[in-house]
């Protein structure tokens, strides 16, 4: 394991007091907080080497040029990408998975098709879907949601057919905290020679996710929820695939000649990436994929599980005043603990803790049907990462039996 | 902001009115209807009144579900505006608004506001305005449409 203390000094952020309080930051789902070392690999880039990539013969050009491909590099072996060529990046999970919908999916989803998903997506893996099944004729099928918050696959098999081209799922829940069998979906997918999409956001920042493992034909994820910047993204795409793939948005870089009635296209993964990227960011994301790797993600993992595990503990206590939604086996779950509490808003909630200096999120986390399937306007999230202790646990709940306290007073 | 903040902000009035929520109905041969949802929160009110034969607001019925604040408000809502106009209650509204703005009141028109004053300190925490506006604004919505005849 790792020190978590030594994890701690390295987020300046950690130090900040809110209301008064030292800050409590349980909102890692939404976003993680960023090591000194991202920070600084921004700061460097601006400082020492601005400058456009992949065009320039100058210095600055081409020292940019190899801190950004060094960076697309160690993305693309984090997830074990075959090579770095099949790593496309983007502006983060959602413009991945709209990639695929707009390109990949324009050519291979026929009226009648059918693409599969599950009720516990995130409004990025589900609305790019409607879209496409609404234009192009095709029916959206979903793997219903057994009431322990896992995915009832029982019947898997009968909901793939002939017809199913594509199956898009998340690998890790951002309510529920449930992780999805990938494995053995994308075999059965495989059979009736569907494609698999697989929404990593929730997963790659928190677990050793290994592509070719999964054998997943995409994976989407993005880089501010796992210690990087805002704003960027990548998208794998298996070999085979990707290169018969139609490009997403033209401009510059993705060509290789241009006449004035028509274009040829550059080599992956360039063809995929118009216009020019967000250079730093890439630069300090490949700086956050270092820090994650020197800790081991499968020591962020037992970090996570052992955290989640004393906090479910901790949520019994609570006893009929909350209801903890998702997989209560730690093993099965990512760090997320979603919760209502009978006759207490969420955003009362939020708003409690928050002068507590305890950040969670209040809503419906971009997950408006499976918030009806739970039957719950709002839910109240906290989420864990590398940085918090057991010590925070103690804070939020006593911060939850006071607002109990609170707003129960006579 | 302390803990004392959060005083301000749920205060006795407001605290009284989310458990007890007044005029929880809605009111049968309703003059006007409409319902009031916040995506974001997933708090919902729906209004119906009734007007007597003078136009007046006669029954209001506010119900729902959703934070402390949206509920209370909703809830003194159906209070105030019994016995006002269509104009009276626009006017109102209007003087709401304000105040969560944080425009400043003379003593007189913070009278008009009655209850509704417990509310002013939601314009301290604003990511909750809209939520002591989501009644208001269903008002509006059924103000805005035609009446039933």
């Amino acid at each position: 394991m790792f020190n978590v203390n030594g994890v701690r000094a390295d987020f300046p952020v950690l130090n900040r007091m809110v209301h008064g309080k030292a800050l409590v930051y349980l909102d890692n789902a939404a976003t993680s907080q960023k090591p000194r070392s991202v920070i600084r690999a921004l700061s460097e880039y601006y400082e020492g080497y601005n400058a456009n990539i992949h065009r320039a013969v100058h210095t600055l050009g081409q020292e940019a040029t190899e801190a950004y491909e060094a960076a697309r590099c160690r993305i693309g072996r984090l997830i074990n990408a075959e090579t770095p060529e099949h790593l496309i990046l983007t502006r983060g999970t959602t413009e991945s998975i709209n990639l695929v919908s707009h390109t990949w999916a324009k050519e291979h989803i026929k009226p009648g098709d059918e693409i599969l998903t599950t009720q516990m997506e995130h409004h990025s893996n589900l609305v790019p879907w409607q879209r496409v099944c609404e234009e192009q004729g095709a029916v959206l099928k979903f793997i219903p949601l057994a009431s322990d918050g896992k995915l009832d696959i029982s019947d898997l098999n009968s909901l793939l057919t002939e017809r199913t081209k594509l199956v898009a799922l998340t690998h890790a829940s951002n309510v529920l905290g449930t992780i999805n069998p990938i494995k053995e979906i994308v075999a059965e997918a495989h059979r009736v020679n569907a494609l698999v999409l697989v929404d990593g956001a929730q997963s790659v920042p928190h677990m050793p996710v290994d592509v070719s493992e999964l054998d997943c034909d995409f994976l989407a994820f993005s880089a501010h929820k796992m210690l990087g910047p805002t704003g960027i993204g990548a998208l794998y795409v298996r070999p085979g695939v990707l290169e018969k793939m139609e490009p997403f948005q033209r401009g510059g870089d993705m060509v290789r000649e241009v006449w004035l009635e028509s274009a040829t296209w550059n080599d992956l993964p360039y063809r995929f990436e118009a216009g020019t990227p967000n250079i730093a960011d890439v630069i300090a994301w490949g700086a956050a994929v270092d820090y994650l790797q020197e800790i081991g993600l499968d020591n962020v993992r037992e970090h996570e599980v052992a955290i989640t595990q004393y906090a479910l503990e901790r949520f019994m206590e609570l006893g009929e005043d909350v209801d903890v939604f998702g997989p209560r086996n730690p093993a099965e779950r990512g760090g997320v603990i979603s919760f209502s509490v009978p006759g207490l808003h969420a955003h009362d909630l939020g708003t409690f803790l928050d002068l507590r200096g305890i950040a969670v999120r209040v809503g419906h986390h971009c997950a408006m049907p499976l918030m009806r399937h739970l039957g719950v306007p709002a839910t109240t999230r906290a989420s864990f990462y590398l940085y918090n202790t057991e010590g925070e646990v103690d804070i939020l709940l006593d911060g939850l039996h006071e607002a109990f306290r609170y707003f129960r007073r006579a | 902001m302390t803990m004392d903040d959060l005083d301000t902000l749920y205060g006795e009035i407001i605290l009284d009115h989310f458990r007890n929520p007044r005029n929880t109905i809605t009111v049968e041969h309703h003059d006007m209807w409409a319902e009031g949802y916040n995506p974001f929160c997933g708090d919902q009110v729906i209004f119906s009144a009734s007007l007597d034969s003078s136009a007046r607001f006669e029954k209001i019925g506010c119900h729902g579900q959703g934070c402390a604040i949206s509920q209370a408000s909703a809830s003194m809502m159906s209070e105030i505006l019994k016995g006002k106009t269509i104009d009276e209650a626009k006017a109102l509204l209007q003087r709401f608004r304000s105040a969560l703005r944080g425009e400043v009141f003379t003593e007189e028109e913070e009278e008009a506001l009655g209850e509704l004053v417990a509310l002013q300190d939601v314009r301290r925490f604003p990511i909750r305005i809209k939520c002591a506006l989501l009644a208001w604004s269903t008002l509006q919505d059924a103000m805005d449409q035609p009446m039933r005849s």
